[in-house]
Formats: C-alpha cells, structure tokens, sequence
C-alpha cells in the first residue's frame, strides 16, 4: 500500500516503451476535409451488421441514418457527408476482409452542418428512453473495440454495479487523440460522463489518466462541479494501462476473475473518446458521423490530431498528411495492439484511433528472424494477465491449441503484445496465440 | 558372522519372494474378477483399418471406428483411407451389406497464382496463411484467393498436397484420402471435398465482377454468365457474382461449359491431363510473378493545396 503511494496506481507486470507522444501531443484537432467517396462498411462495430435503409443512386443528407441496427447487438449507420449512394458492395475493412459497405459519393458543396436531429435533455429522460437514445445514435466503444455503448450501459439489474470507469490512459505510443479530445472536449467529456452515469444508473465515476498526461488532468479537474461525484485518479504510464482489466485493478484495486467481465466487480468501463462523444451527440440528437484520430509515425509529413468523417479511406489520409517513400508500412490503430493494413482503400471506421506510417527502413530494423526460446522468463515477467507465453508457444508451434485453451488459459490473453515486445528471441509469440485463438472461435462456432 | 549374513540375505529373499507372490495372487484374483468382455472382433477389425487415425470417418480415430463397425452403427465404406476391396473385406467378415461411398478429394477453388493473381501488399511475418489472413486479410488483392504460405501441406498427414511454383497447393489425387483436414485449416474456406465424378469445377471465390474481378486477378470469375448460358438449365448459377455449380444435377455436365470462360476460371477436369480450360481462355504466358505496384499518392504537395484553398 505504501508502495504504490510511491510508484503511483498501477497494475503488476506490463512493460515499459518509449511514448513518441511529443510528434502530436501539442497539436490541436483539426478537421480533414470530405474525401470524393467514403466507404461505410455495415459491421464498424462488434454485433450484427447494420441493415441498408438505402438503395443505389439515393441522395443521404449528412447525419442521415442510412443503415438501421438489426437487433439489440447492433447498430445504426448514420450518413458521415450529403451525397449519393454509388455501391452496395464488399470492400476492404481494418479486420481484413472485405464485408458489405455502402459506398457514399459526397457532394463537392457539402458543408459540415449537420442535417439531421432533434436537440434534446438527455438527463431529463428516463432509463429505458436514454439507453434507445444511445442505439440511435449509433455509437460503440472508440477506444479500439468499437462494442455498441447502449449494451455496455445498460446493466443487468442482478449485476450490482458501483463504478463507471472512465479510461483516459492511451497507453499505446504514438497516440494522443484521446488526450487532446481530454484537453479540448472537456465539457462535452462531462457531460457524457453525467449522460452515462445516468443510463447505468451509477453513483460514482472514475476517470484514469497516465500520469504523463498532467495538463489532461488539470483539465478535467477544472471542469468538474463540486457536487459531481467524479473524480480522477492518475495512474502510472506503464503498457498496457488502458487494458480494461489493468485500469480496473490500478484505478481501484478490484481484480475481474478470469474470463470474466468488468461488471462481476461492479465497474463500467468506457473510454474517454466515447464519453465526448456521447456528450457531444446526445444533447443534439445526432448520430456518430466522425472521429478524431490521431496520424502520427516517422514516415508522415504533417502529423497531428484529425476529425475525420467515418468512411475516409486511408489513401485520402495519406495523400492529406504527406507521406515519405514509395513503399511502407500502415497501421490503424497503435504499434502494439493495431493492425498492418494491406489495401490503401481500407476505411477509417468507428474502432479506429489512429493511423501509423512507418518507413521501409523502420520495419526493416523491426523485423529481425525468429530465434530459438532460451526460457528466460521474461514474456512470463511481462504478461499482464499473469499467463505463461513461453510455455504457449511451445503449444502454439505444436498446434496443441485444446490443451492451450484447457490449461493454460489461452482465452484470457487480450493480445496486448507485451509478450513479443519483450522476447529477446525475437519469438512472434502473441501472433501465434491470435492464430490459435482464431482457430479455436471457429471450431467452437 | 558370515552365517549371521547369510541369513539376513536369506530373510530378505524370502521376504521379497513371498511379497511378489502375494502381489502376483492379488492381480490374478483382479484380472478374474474384474475382467471385461469385449468384442474380440473389434481387435481383429481394427487390425484390418490403416490406423491412420484420420477422423475422416468422423469418429476419433481407428479404434473408435472399429467399435462402431462392431455395434452396426457405422459402414465400413466411411473409411477413405482403406482401398475399397478392404473395406469390402471388412463387411463380409462383420456380414454387413457394403454400400458404395464414392471416392472423394479435396479441391482447391483457387487457380490465382503469383504469377496471375495481384498483390497489395508485401507480407513479413509467421509463415503461415492463418497468420497473413489476421493481418488485414493477407497481402492479396482478392480477399478470397489463396494465401499460397501452404497451411495446408503442413497440416495434410498423407503427403497429399504440395505446393507448386506459383504458390498454389496441389492435391495429389491418388493419395488424398478426404480426411478434411485441409478443409479445416484454411482460413480462407477454399478447399472442399468433392466426389471424383464432379468434373466440372469453378476455380474462384473472388465476389467482385468483370474488370474489378479481374484487376485483382487473372483467372478470376467475372460473372459473364457465359457458362451459364452455354450449359443445360440450372447447371450453373450466378450467385454473388460468382459462377456456382449445382450437383445436384451433375449428369448434365460436360466440357462445353468451359469453352467460353473468358478467364478460365471454370475448368473441365480429367483424370489424365489435369484442370482443362477452355478453348476461348486467355493464354497464360507469364511465368515469374507479378510485380508489387509502388503507392501512387505523390509527395502530398497537391493536397497540401488542396487544404490551403480550404
């Protein structure tokens, strides 16, 4: 206890990386024009696509639904510019393969007025009304997962749960989205914070920071009433803070039992970048339409903050922000947890935080071959979940995947990527637990 | 003192003896007692299976599949790795009628090699398509063609399939033995296990039509309904814009359907000369692989531009 007064909050294991904040954390958010097509895939969120409210050759006005949730584990599409429909067709997601999209040719006179809802008091509704509200809005989690917010809100009434978690870590490097989103959306972030608060019902909010945020943290303290009953605890920077798990255990000192969720110990948990923008959406009643990412990365000429609308394919950005060399490497998402894309066409979508462009000399300064394990312990000392990488591997390479799941908890390993980062063998140990992992979904499906 | 010795050896023999005789009386008494009948026909039939282990059959393995043959739940037929005359053995000795079950194979519905089909992206990483599928769906253009980095022979136990020049499995038909496994490790679902008598085969998955499909590769199926119209009604289907063969009526199939296939995408098969494409086919000449296209974006001059007149 007196220890962590001296280290500050944090979780056991994880590992240390260089931030490379300093390229973006000072530049403001700015708002990236229309490109000439945007591309909306109907599955930006985890749950049941969307289903077409639109037919092509359609005209959508900005903010018009376009796609309605199917269901309760689904969500709606709000049109991102004006324009007209062009295509219904498969096209290039940040999961990998191509999935139905709507395809939106924008209008070269849009404007970014918004042509759609109704302004309201989100804190006047009751429950049930607030959570539909929030389905309406199209909104799930912006921090990476994109999980649709209503469900994560609306908690069971058996779940006794006391805390909304709010996490402003950003624990990945590069990233600073969430921190100027932290800086300059503070009010909106309030707000949200309240709206939520609300719809689950809550007594008490938290919201963690990594203590290399300093200014997010005055922020928010100076716009906090008195009377709210939020408070900011400032956590340590240490990878991965911003895992669900990790923040829950450093922020407040409960642990969720394996394979189990967040409410089992009473905690909500929700990213900063969602709150804004829930605070942000509601009040309007508008739908979730764009998103700040961050475009950072030694390969990119103007790096910064962006607004882009969803749907911009990365070619846009890239041409936008200026990028070095002929051949290189993009990442949606972090260098730890994000995802190398292979087509230029791939569209920013709800789940996507940022844009990476490394060079080809930084990869090849990455990519070095696999040695042999000389079982030195250190994925085991880094693992923030507690698990034994190095004994997976070994199970992973003989394809024992059963015996990975059984005995060696291979469900509960989040791909944080602690593991590969800190193996001096250079084993690509977390890339094999995705593939078992994969192979494990499909053959339980 | 040495009889003294003597002894002690003598008491410890003794003591020892009369322990493993005691012992060896106990188990005997155990294996009389606690004995199990089991079907002797079950050892002799699992000595006439090719303890292949497989699954192929659907059970877990060959002792598994000998029981079942013994209580009459399963035929012998099922095994694919047994030649049939062995299997037909098999029944006479349990007094089983046994049924034809048609020999099959897995097939690959892909013909997108390096050297026709695109690539997007140059991928670095575990060499194994399961792994390049997870990294934006793998570096080539078509989200559905092979991955070509041979999940697959690794996983065949019968040395059935091997990689050929162009980075395409190829199943040695005669010792595929349809065991599945192929079927199950590829993430991309591209092999299937066909009877041998399915002769006419679609080589595609790609779901884009005409030149989309084809600017992603070359033998893709464009959806030019050729096939569709040059063969009897309801043979073949456009479905997803993908040429789709129904089975079901495969006594009407013959090699006119391929003739016209632009692409060559839908192929004849034959036991001798291997996938036949059609007359009108394109040529295939390239024999080194496609070049990775550099990014065309500029320096972003333009759109710098483009923001300043913003």
């Amino acid at each position: 206890m007196i220890l962590s007064f001296l280290r500050g909050h944090t979780f056991s294991h994880g590992v240390r990386v260089a931030h490379h904040k300093e390229q973006t954390a000072s530049r403001p958010i700015r708002r990236l024009p229309f490109p000439e097509r945007l591309i909306l895939p109907l599955d930006p969120h985890i749950g049941k696509p969307a289903v077409p409210l639109v037919r092509r050759g359609q005209e959508v006005v900005r903010g018009e639904p376009i796609a309605r949730a199917d269901g309760w584990m689904s969500l709606p599409i709000h049109a991102p510019a004006t324009g007209r429909v062009v295509a219904l067709e498969p096209m290039p997601t940040p999961r990998g393969p191509r999935r139905p999209a709507i395809v939106l040719e924008v209008d070269p006179a849009d404007t970014q007025e918004m042509g759609w809802g109704e302004p309201r008091d989100p804190l006047a509704m009751d429950r049930e009304t607030l959570i539909a509200a929030i389905q309406e809005s199209g909104l799930a989690g912006l921090g990476g997962a994109a999980f649709p917010t209503h469900v994560k809100l609306s908690v069971p009434p058996e779940q006794r749960v006391d805390t909304l978690l709010i996490n402003g870590c950003e624990c990945e490097p590069y990233l600073t989205c969430d921190h100027r989103i932290m800086l300059e959306q503070t009010d909106d972030l309030v707000t949200g914070i309240r709206i939520a608060m609300r719809a689950t019902g809550v007594q008490e909010a938290v919201i963690g920071v990594e203590n290399n945020k300093p200014d997010a943290v005055a922020a928010i303290r100076a716009g906090l009433r008195e009377e709210d009953p939020i408070r900011v605890v400032v956590v340590e920077s240490k990878y991965p803070q911003g895992a669900e798990k990790m923040l829950i255990k450093a922020a407040l000192g409960r642990e969720v039992p394996p394979g189990g969720i967040p409410a089992q110990v009473g905690v909500v948990v929700n990213n900063v970048g969602t709150m804004a923008a829930l605070g942000h959406l509601l009040p309007r009643g508008e739908g979730l339409v764009e998103r700040v990412i961050t475009v950072a990365g030694p390969a990119v000429r103007r790096p910064g903050n962006y607004r882009v609308a969803l749907g911009t394919p990365i070619e846009f950005i890239l041409r936008h922000c200026g990028f070095e060399g002929k051949m290189g490497e993009f990442i949606l998402g972090g260098p730890m947890m994000g995802s190398a894309v292979s087509a230029v066409e791939t569209p920013i979508t709800k789940g996507t935080s940022g844009v990476l462009m490394l060079h080809e000399r930084e990869i090849e300064a990455e990519s070095r071959p696999a040695e042999h394990c000389i079982r030195c312990g250190r994925c085991v000392e880094a693992c923030p979940m507690h698990l034994n990488p190095c004994e997976l591997g070994w199970l992973a390479r003989k394809r024992e995947y059963d015996t990975m799941a059984e005995r060696f908890h291979l469900m509960d390993c989040f791909e944080c990527g602690c593991c590969s980062f800190v193996c001096p063998a250079s084993i690509p140990l977390v890339q094999y637990f995705r593939i078992a992992k994969s192979i494990l979904r499909e053959q339980a499906a | 003192m040495q009889w003294q010795a003597l002894s002690d050896v003598f008491h410890a023999v003794l003591f020892m003896g009369g322990l493993g005789l005691l012992l060896s009386l106990l188990l005997a008494i155990a294996n009389r007692r606690l004995w199990v009948f089991e079907d002797p026909r079950i050892d002799q039939v699992e000595e006439m299976l090719p303890h292949a282990n497989c699954g192929a059959c659907g059970t877990a393995g060959c002792r598994p599949f000998a029981e079942a043959l013994v209580r009459g739940d399963l035929n012998p037929a099922l095994c694919t790795v047994n030649p049939p005359d062995e299997n037909l053995r098999i029944a006479r000795f349990l007094g089983v009628e046994a049924v034809h079950v048609e020999r099959r194979v897995a097939r690959l519905a892909c013909a997108g090699g390096i050297h026709v089909a695109r690539m997007r992206a140059h991928y670095e990483g575990i060499g194994s398509c399961r792994a390049a599928a997870l990294v934006g769906g793998g570096p080539k253009r078509c989200a559905w063609g092979c991955l070509g980095l041979a999940d697959c022979e690794t996983v065949c136990d019968f040395d059935a399939i091997s990689m050929n020049g162009f980075g395409l499995p190829v199943v040695d038909a005669e010792r595929c033995t349809a065991c599945g496994d192929c079927v199950e490790v590829c993430p991309k679902d591209l092999f299937s296990l066909e009877p041998v008598s399915h002769r006419l085969w679609v080589a595609c998955r790609n779901r884009l039509d005409g030149d989309e499909a084809e600017a992603d590769c070359e033998v893709a199926c464009t959806a030019c309904e050729r096939c569709v119209k040059d063969s009897p009604e309801g043979l073949i289907e456009i479905r997803d814009h993908l040429a789709v063969i129904d089975y079901r009526k495969n006594r009407l199939a013959s090699p006119v359907a391929v003739q016209r296939c632009p692409t060559g995408a839908i192929v004849w098969l034959d036991q001798v000369k291997g996938s036949i494409r059609g007359r009108e086919a394109k040529p295939i000449v390239r024999r080194e692989p496609l070049p990775l296209e550099p990014l065309a974006l500029g320096s972003g001059e333009e759109a710098r531009g483009h923001r300043d007149a913003m």
